[in-house]
């Protein structure tokens, strides 16, 4: 069976972004981007599942700006068979990432589409869900353990108050949580070699799918500072500090 | 104009995000009703009547609810949007699953993890692990939310008196079942509405240690126990005490971060507590940098003094 893995290119998890001045983003140029961290888990899934045999081809889709050409090059790397990249430089929320992904399922015919649980810039933790509703297949997101057999994936889940295994007809959507697996680092063999692999570029449009936002970002302001806090010399002095200036205890 | 919260329960009582989430409703004013959909909830159901400001409670009670799988919840929340300018779930596991399964059915974005409420329309919402602040303007027509419970006060949980109605169940998708759940058991508070959070990280070294240095004090303090991922993916604890971007967003008054070096992923589920106390030999640790009161040195003997000095 296919798989279908999106990714999205993203500020690098080690980058402390920094608000634009004029309070209308934060600054992206000259900033590290890497893939998002459970996107690359979703892959290091697809290409345990190729090696165990469930799959056949592994599908990665990137839709964004042409660098996501990079992103997808690291997932081609990592294993991924063949990649699409939904080329556009509009901004694209969720619910039009979920109608492209749709588009592309209906080409495609995946039986199994692993998304992130959520993409670490926007924290939005919906496409995934989306997906799966535009679709009308199950769901079994923030997956901790996954298991193909008999038409159905067996996935264990983080839930708040401990873990839950649901059991999922194919086709599914699964979206990954961090302890699903460590990702591979993509060997320099393998990167060349993804340099060959095949790449196909479309938009949007192409698609006919309508992918104006429907949030508009009116600003983007800076967390409120803590006020500097003090270093105590000694246990004594945390406890009186506790008791009579933060009286917590 | 109404709201509709969708309550969060184990089927005989809320959880405690639920009364944050009534809160958040609260600033929009107009109607607020709340959805209790499970498999023998009635429970739950007479808990949600006595919230303060909810006027009526649906009650949809039906075996395939049981596991509150979005397959099978989605449609029924649908059936009934179409009363609502306004739909929220605490922004928690099962709000986060099922939410944006509900919006894409309506062809609406979800606006996610909301911290404040500007407008019937507009909304404050962190991105970037909480390094950066959105404002937000919805151009649909129903707003499909989910609430980050520390940036809402809970309203009470009694004094409410709504009428209780029952409502039809969707009909059961079949194609998704619960197997099983392992649900952690522990006699200490829960961690997303502790007063006060005893959390360890990678410096306790193993899950015996992590036990034996910070359950004497979360005994004495009676806190709840956390932990950094590092601590969580080493094998310390289980998952649910992961705090943080991609765990639990914790805002109590007391903080105790110990053997944590405070990554901008950790900070982000704990920066917004009232008091923050960081314990780390390190005295570069970034977890000084929002820590209250700092103090330098080995965990393994000043957390065991500290624990004897309370
Ligand atoms: C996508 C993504 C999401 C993430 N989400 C989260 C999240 O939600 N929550 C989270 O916590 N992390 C998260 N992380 C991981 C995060 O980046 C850090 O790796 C993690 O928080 C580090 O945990 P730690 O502070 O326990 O470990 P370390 O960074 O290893 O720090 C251990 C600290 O203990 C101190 N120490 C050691 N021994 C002693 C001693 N004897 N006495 C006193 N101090 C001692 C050290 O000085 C050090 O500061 C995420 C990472 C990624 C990529
Ligand atoms: N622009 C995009 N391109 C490819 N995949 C995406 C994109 N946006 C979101 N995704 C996928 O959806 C997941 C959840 O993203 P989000 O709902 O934005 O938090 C990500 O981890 C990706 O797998």
């Amino acid at each position: 069976m296919k798989i279908l893995v999106p990714v999205k290119r993203v500020v690098d998890y080690n980058v402390k972004v920094r608000v634009k001045a004029d309070q209308t983003g934060v600054e992206i140029a000259n900033v590290k981007m890497s893939m998002n961290p459970f996107d690359e888990i979703a892959i290091e899934e697809a290409v345990k599942l190729k090696e165990a045999g469930v799959v056949t081809e592994i599908i990665a889709v990137s839709i964004g700006v042409t660098q996501c050409q990079e992103t997808l090059r690291t997932a081609l790397a990592m294993g991924a068979d063949r990649a699409i990249l939904v080329e556009t430089t509009a901004e694209i929320q969720p619910l039009a990432v979920a109608k492209l992904l749709k588009a592309i399922v209906a080409n495609e015919t995946p039986q199994l589409v692993i998304l992130g649980k959520q993409a670490i810039d926007d924290d939005s933790n919906q496409t995934g869900q989306m997906l799966a509703a535009l679709l009308n297949w199950p769901q079994a997101t923030f997956a901790s353990k996954v298991t193909i057999a008999n038409g159905e994936a067996e996935v264990m889940r983080e839930i708040d108050g401990g873990m839950e295994t649901v059991a999922i007809k194919l086709p599914a959507i699964i979206t990954t949580d961090l302890r699903l697996n460590t990702p591979r680092y993509a060997t320099l063999p393998n990167i060349m070699k993804a340099k060959k692999k095949q790449l196909d570029i479309i938009t949007p449009e192409s698609m006919g799918v309508d992918v104006t936002p429907r949030l508009k970002t009116l600003k983007v302001v800076e967390p409120a500072k803590r006020k500097g806090g003090i270093m105590v010399p000694d246990v004594a002095t945390l406890v009186e500090k506790l008791r009579n200036e933060a009286k917590v205890i | 104009m109404a709201t509709l919260v969708i309550a969060e329960h184990d089927n005989s009582s809320l959880k405690a995000g639920v009364t944050n989430t009534v809160a958040a409703a609260h600033k929009l004013g107009g109607d607020i009703h709340v959805l209790v959909a499970g498999s023998g909830c009635a429970g739950a159901a007479t808990a949600a009547a006595a919230v303060a400001g909810v006027s009526k409670v649906l009650v949809a009670d039906a075996a395939h609810y049981a596991g509150s799988v979005a397959e099978n919840l989605a449609p029924l929340v649908v059936g009934i949007a179409k009363d609502y300018s306004h739909i929220m779930a605490g922004a928690t596991a099962f709000g986060k699953n099922l939410m944006p399964r509900v919006a894409a059915l309506l062809d609406v974005m979800q606006i996610s993890d909301i911290v404040s409420v500007d407008s019937a329309d507009t909304f404050v919402r962190p991105i970037y692990a909480g390094n950066a602040f959105a404002t937000v303007q919805s151009s649909d027509a129903i707003k499909i939310i989910t609430v980050r419970s520390t940036g809402f006060d809970a309203v009470a949980a009694t004094g409410g008196n709504a009428v209780i109605e029952n409502i039809a169940a969707s009909a059961d998708a079949g194609v998704s079942r619960v197997v099983k759940q392992e649900l952690s058991k522990s006699d200490r508070p829960e961690l997303a509405a502790a007063k006060r959070i005893v959390s360890g990280g990678r410096g306790l070294g193993d899950g015996d240690k992590y036990r034996a240095v910070l359950e004497p004090l979360a005994d004495k303090l009676g806190a709840a126990l956390g932990a950094s991922r590092a601590a969580v993916d080493a094998g310390f604890v289980p998952n649910d005490y992961q705090v943080g971007q991609t765990g639990k967003i914790v805002a109590p008054e007391l903080y105790i971060a110990v053997g944590i070096s405070g990554a901008i992923q950790h900070l982000a589920g704990m920066k917004e507590s009232k008091v923050i106390v960081a314990i780390n030999k390190d005295p570069d640790a970034p977890i000084f940098q929002v820590a209250d009161y700092g103090l330098v040195g080995d965990l393994f003997t000043l957390v065991p003094e500290l624990t004897a000095a309370i």
